[in-house]
């Protein structure tokens, strides 16, 4: 009824490649774009920036890299938390180093630190595989951790140990800082978020794309065909860390704007993006938003059904938090582990034969 | 003998005790692995757990009370008895056996033949539940585990060591305990594993799940047998890292401790995991000692990662790990 390819013709290869095939996904795509572009920003206030928009937008984008590395390429990595914390601390380096430079150079540029250090961390993965390499990650997280925590040289040598964010403009609009208006966050993370789902849906199902799947359905098969491993495999580790870096330096600079850097990117950040990825599904740009969307909103509203209206102790509803986050995962795991963007996917199928299936 | 060296001997030893009991967490992990090709990473998360039920069960604390008092807006906290360690101990290992009949009934049996990774990942998952239910159920607070274990400083060593050398080492009497258990602990594993009717279903089942499936040995109840040896693993574990630091969150970081000593030893050796555990456990201390002061201290948290990672690159399968045989 809604959702029909029939009537939908493609007369030059162009049309057959484009990204939304079907007409009514494009038309949604460009609606989805036009409100969070152009209606949000309008109606957004502080709470919902920060509680939910901002956070959401700058894990999607870690998602994203994740996603590609782990759901695409095959290589689980628990040390995003890592690759996010060099993210933000490049960004503070860049910042206090060249205040006049834009804020979207710094970004940028922080997330090309990040791609160099995830090469240098995903070279073991030529000769490791498996949780082998998973673990070898947590190498990555802690020993980067304890590195930008120990050298004074990240931090510029303050007293505290902390980064915390000088006030930046763009377009002679704040946006670091605490006095930049909700709405200038947001569009600057959306802005990064459109480019990062742009790029990554094109990577992916360019000649990049193909190699890395190839490698995660097989790498020996893929190997003998003719797939170079170490260029399949560090180009993974190098887009899917730039993405994770401009996630960290966002994260720092305009979510956070002061930051320690094991409590901000611990382990425990490393779990919460790879939980995103899987509960969202691997191997799908859609699913990184809705896997972020998820964890993101889940402990916002646990706290309001909990808090606010039951009225329990706030431990209560954090403890009850992670057994509801680890029963998600287990039952995803069973149930569906490709996740919500399955899901997505089952519903178009359902709806596209709506109201005659035969 | 010089000072330098004397003080190296002792943060030797301190690091070989450290590593006797990095060796019982990894323990756990290679039994599921043998048994069942699963990388559990819910294992510190369950010698939290079992610390946690056995410090619960001895003082007498109702479970889940604060979650029920929250919904019913009762007032229960306590049962009011104070059980003996052994009997305490023993009702652990119950609530332990039934966690693995758990995991076994709703997890692990809908992903049998799945990736390995995704195991895996179930687990992690299987860990931030289980850390839940810990906390609603004996609450999140630092306890007290104290079953009778001695603890202090071994005089007789220090004696000893101070008529040899004129300086008395530090060893605690709690770590020389601990390795006598570990030893005790790996031999009997080992025997079990060898000489009993499960031992060997166990390790058919390791072999080839089909072939000893077609002989007639229950996969099913294989498998609740090993999640609940490596429970008694965990729970032991539990008590001596309970007893050292009290029990807390940070006890099921110890599963992190003992990734990297699985690596160096190889996920499917028992002795694997024992002389991994004391190279990391001796490695890391005398890094910590020798380069430490160096590059600002605080290396305990990522030198054996380091290590184990620099390691496999040249070794992918571990020290005492089976060969890794790949086909297309």
């Amino acid at each position: 009824m809604f959702y029909r390819e029939a009537g939908d013709f493609k007369t030059s290869y162009q049309q057959d490649s484009q990204t939304f095939p079907i007409r009514f996904d494009r038309y949604r795509y460009y609606v989805v774009l036009a409100v969070a572009f152009g209606v949000v920003p309008f109606l957004i206030n502080d709470y919902w920036a920060n509680a939910i928009l901002v956070p959401f937008l700058i894990y999607a984008i870690a998602a994203i890299g994740l996603n590609i590395l782990t759901g695409y390429c095959g290589q689980v990595s628990l040390g995003t938390g890592g690759f996010m914390a060099v993210g933000a601390y490049a960004c503070y380096k860049l910042m206090t180093a060249f205040p006049e430079v834009s804020m979207f150079i710094h970004v940028i540029l922080a997330g090309g630190i990040t791609a160099a250090v995830g090469v240098l961390f995903g070279l073991p993965s030529l000769r490791i595989k498996g949780f082998y390499l998973a673990v070898a990650t947590l190498a990555a997280q802690f020993f980067l951790v304890w590195l930008l925590n120990r050298v004074p040289w990240f931090y510029n040598y303050s007293a505290s140990g902390q980064i915390s964010a000088p006030e930046r403009e763009v377009f002679g609009i704040m946006i670091t800082g605490a006095n930049a208006p909700s709405w200038a966050v947001y569009l600057f993370c959306l802005i990064f978020l459109s480019l990062a789902g742009i790029l990554a849906r094109n990577l992916t199902r360019g000649t990049m794309g193909r190699r890395w799947m190839a490698i995660r359905d097989m790498d020996i098969a893929a190997e003998i065909i003719g797939v170079n491993p170490l260029t399949a495999k560090l180009t993974a580790f190098a887009v899917s860390s730039f993405f994770v870096g401009i996630s960290g330096a966002l994260f720092f600079s305009v979510y956070l704007g002061a930051v320690e850097v094991g409590e901000a990117f611990g382990i425990q950040k490393s779990f919460l993006v790879l939980f995103m990825v899987i509960i969202g599904g691997l191997g799908s740009i859609f699913g990184a938003f809705a896997g972020a969307a998820f964890l993101v909103v889940l402990p916002v509203a646990l706290k309001l059904v909990g808090v606010d209206v039951l009225g329990w102790a706030t431990d209560i509803v954090a403890h009850l938090q992670l057994v509801i986050v680890g029963g998600l995962i287990i039952t995803f795991l069973v149930l569906e582990p490709h996740g919500l963007a399955q899901l997505w996917r089952v519903a178009k199928e359902k709806l596209r034969l709506w109201p005659f299936p035969y | 003998m010089p000072d330098q060296l004397l003080y190296a001997m002792e943060v030797t030893l301190n690091g070989l005790m450290a590593g006797v009991l990095y060796a019982l967490v990894a323990l756990g992990f290679v039994l599921i692995y043998k048994a069942s090709g699963i990388f559990n990473y819910a294992q510190g998360v369950m010698a939290l757990f079992a610390a946690m039920t056995l410090v619960g069960i001895t003082e007498g604390q109702v479970p889940f009370s604060h979650l029920i008092n929250a919904i019913f807006g009762t007032e229960i906290h306590n049962f009011g008895w104070q059980l003996p360690g052994l009997v305490a101990i023993l009702l652990t290992m119950v609530v332990m056996v039934g966690l693995a009949w758990c995991v076994q009934q709703f997890v692990m049996r809908h992903l049998v033949g799945q990736a390995p990774i995704i195991l895996f990942m179930a687990t992690i998952g299987l860990a931030y539940f289980l850390e839940g239910v810990s906390d609603l159920m004996w609450g999140s607070e630092i306890r007290k585990l104290d079953i009778g274990l001695p603890q202090g400083i071994n005089e007789t060593l220090d004696r000893v060591t101070y008529d040899l050398f004129g300086y008395g080492f530090f060893i605690d009497n709690l770590d020389v305990v601990a390795s006598v258990i570990a030893a005790l602990l790996v031999i009997a594993l080992v025997a079990f594993s060898q000489y009993t009717k499960q031992g060997r279903a166990m390790r058919a089942v390791a072999d080839d799940h089909q072939a000893a499936l077609s002989v007639g040995i229950s996969l099913n109840f294989i498998w609740v047998m090993v999640w609940s040896v490596a429970g008694f693993v965990a729970l032991v574990a539990g008590i001596m890292w309970g007893t050292k630091s009290g029990v807390q969150f940070s006890l099921s970081l110890i599963a992190l401790k003992a990734l990297p000593v699985l690596m160096l030893g190889g996920f499917t050796s028992i002795p694997g995991a024992i002389v991994g555990g004391l190279i990391i456990g001796v490695g890391e201390k005398l890094f910590d000692f020798m380069i430490g002061p160096m590059v600002g201290g605080a290396t305990e948290n990522w030198f054996a990662y380091v290590l184990a990672l620099v390691f496999l690159v040249f070794r992918p399968q571990g020290l005492f790990g089976e060969k890794i045989i790949e086909r297309v």
